[in-house]
């Protein structure tokens, strides 16, 4: 490159910066991962990440299959604690605390971080009780209080007009659709600051898709997201940020207009354009 | 310009090709216009300018089909990165070479008209700023062939010439027109000629622009460095 292009890109990418900062503000962070490691075994999953989760924005998270995307999800929830031989090393800060320490008391984490899954995963029990299952673990609620909740609830998760008059029958007689949105209406119930969305829609019709999109945008101004997913489209629609993982590596992350318009790392622009492999 | 590897659809990489050689073709249409155009002024060719004004509804039509192209990848291949700036950058780029074509055709039509003057002055200026005019075109034409920034940027840096001539022309007409009224017509002709010229500069600069976002993904400075020279001379030092 040419010493002028140089002074050019230099010129432009200080101007180009505070453009994107102004365009699409990133938030402070809710949740701040430094230096994180995790093993499966010996096998080394996630490389030296460092990223920032902005409050009540949306980050999301792309790249080929095995790439760690889906692993550090597990990881910021703990879902790993569950299987011997996997750990992690770092730093995940939630209010300058680390929640990968081990004096965590994994159940209020939880509350804290829900998480959805990739296919809905209602409980084999009334809708109601789907909501007031998990709050009867952390609250002690009054009838009409835990009535509430469950409306709240339900209404926050865009599915209330749809169920409200069969609360009391079977989560599992609901479309897959609704089953998501009642399980992200659950993971809503406990009050989390952060939700965790393991490619939510891969199951689901694009209609249905589309409305929990909806809802993500809707669920932002109260919780910090991070979501998954293999659709980079939905990505671009749905994300504030995205982050381009790679062989356990964090390749890039940048506000969603500019992953989309122009990505900074090579590897990041053949993976989104298509020309991987 | 080391070229991206292949999309794992084939058919996006052959649409995009496409994309580009009907571009490039348009530009070397374009350019032949203007060459004639030229052509037809100096040396009182109207069979040049005949030609000049007959390539106009070519241009058009490519035009058109850029654009149907274009409408069709964002539609069917909803195309992201470099990819998407290509495509929205070949939109702006034809509507730039279109321009140039038009205004070809309208110095042409012009030069058949002057023809019938005699002219008491020479027309040295006009054509040097026609040759450079030409030169700018063809350097961004290959550059768009070649997806080639850096030389985008030299085609934009270069036009402050082209527009220091025309100021020069400018005044220079004026002097004819007010030493003898009899050359208001001609000398009116010719300002309009120089104008015409002066923007299909502009447009080839417009045309770096958006060849130098879409290969880089960075837009360049708002103003071009304007009158000043000397920074083709200058070297930085190596930091």
């Amino acid at each position: 490159m040419s010493s002028t292009m140089q002074q050019m890109r230099t010129q432009q990418g200080a101007f180009g910066s505070v453009q994107a900062r102004a365009l699409s503000a990133i938030n402070e962070p809710r949740i701040a991962i430094r230096n994180l490691d995790f093993y499966y075994g010996t096998n080394q999953a996630l490389k030296h990440i460092n990223l920032d989760l902005p409050d009540r924005q949306v980050t999301g998270m792309i790249g080929p299959s095995g790439c760690g995307k889906s692993t550090l999800l597990r990881v910021l929830n703990r879902m790993y604690d569950l299987y011997p031989g996997q750990r992690a090393t770092g730093e995940v800060l939630m209010d300058n605390e680390n929640i990968i320490s081990s004096g965590v008391d994994l159940n209020l984490l939880r509350a804290r971080i829900g998480m959805v899954f990739q296919k809905p995963t209602p409980f084999p029990m009334t809708i109601y009780d789907n909501i007031a299952f998990g709050v009867r673990l952390h609250e002690k609620l009054s009838k009409s209080a835990m009535d509430e909740r469950v409306e709240w609830s339900l209404t926050r998760g865009a599915i209330w007009d749809e169920v409200k008059d069969r609360l009391h029958t079977s989560a599992l007689g609901l479309s897959g659709g609704q089953q998501q949105r009642l399980c992200i209406a659950r993971t809503i119930a406990v009050r989390p600051e952060v939700i965790l969305l393991d490619e939510p829609t891969s199951a689901l019709d694009p209609i249905s898709t589309l409305k929990i999109e909806e809802l993500i945008d809707e669920l932002k101004h109260d919780f910090t997201i991070a979501i998954v997913t293999h659709n980079m489209q939905q990505a671009a629609r749905c994300a504030d940020q995205v982050a381009f993982f790679y062989l356990g590596e964090m390749v890039e992350v940048a506000p969603a207009a500019e992953m989309f318009t122009a990505p900074k790392q090579r590897r990041t622009q053949e993976y989104i354009t298509g020309r991987f492999g | 310009m080391s070229e991206a590897p292949e999309h794992l659809v084939k058919r996006f990489d052959q649409e995009l090709k496409r994309l580009r050689s009907l571009m490039t073709e348009m530009g070397g249409i374009v350019e032949t216009q203007v060459a004639l155009a030229a052509d037809a002024i100096m040396n009182r060719d109207a069979a040049a300018a005949t030609r000049a004004v007959e390539e106009d509804p070519r241009v058009d039509a490519l035009e058109r089909e850029v654009e149907k192209l274009v409408i069709r990848l964002l539609a069917l291949r909803q195309p992201v990165a470099d990819d998407l700036r290509r495509a929205v950058s070949a939109l702006k780029i034809t509507g730039d070479l279109e321009r140039i074509g038009d205004y070809a055709a309208n110095v042409a039509k012009r030069s058949i008209v002057l023809a019938q003057f005699s002219l008491p002055y020479s027309l040295a200026g006009l054509a040097h700023m026609a040759h450079l005019v030409q030169a700018q075109l063809k350097s961004i034409i290959d550059a768009l062939g070649d997806n080639d920034a850096e030389k985008a940027v030299e085609v934009w840096r270069s036009d402050q010439v082209v527009d220091d001539i025309y100021n020069a022309l400018f005044r220079e007409l004026i002097t004819y027109m007010m030493e003898d009224p009899r050359n208001i017509t001609p000398c009116t002709h010719l300002l309009f000629i120089a104008k015409n010229l002066e923007r299909i500069g502009d447009h080839a600069t417009n045309v770096a622009e958006n060849l130098y976002y879409a290969v880089t993904g960075e837009s360049l400075p708002d103003s071009r460095p304007k009158g000043d020279t000397s920074a083709f001379a200058v070297v930085r030092p190596q930091e």
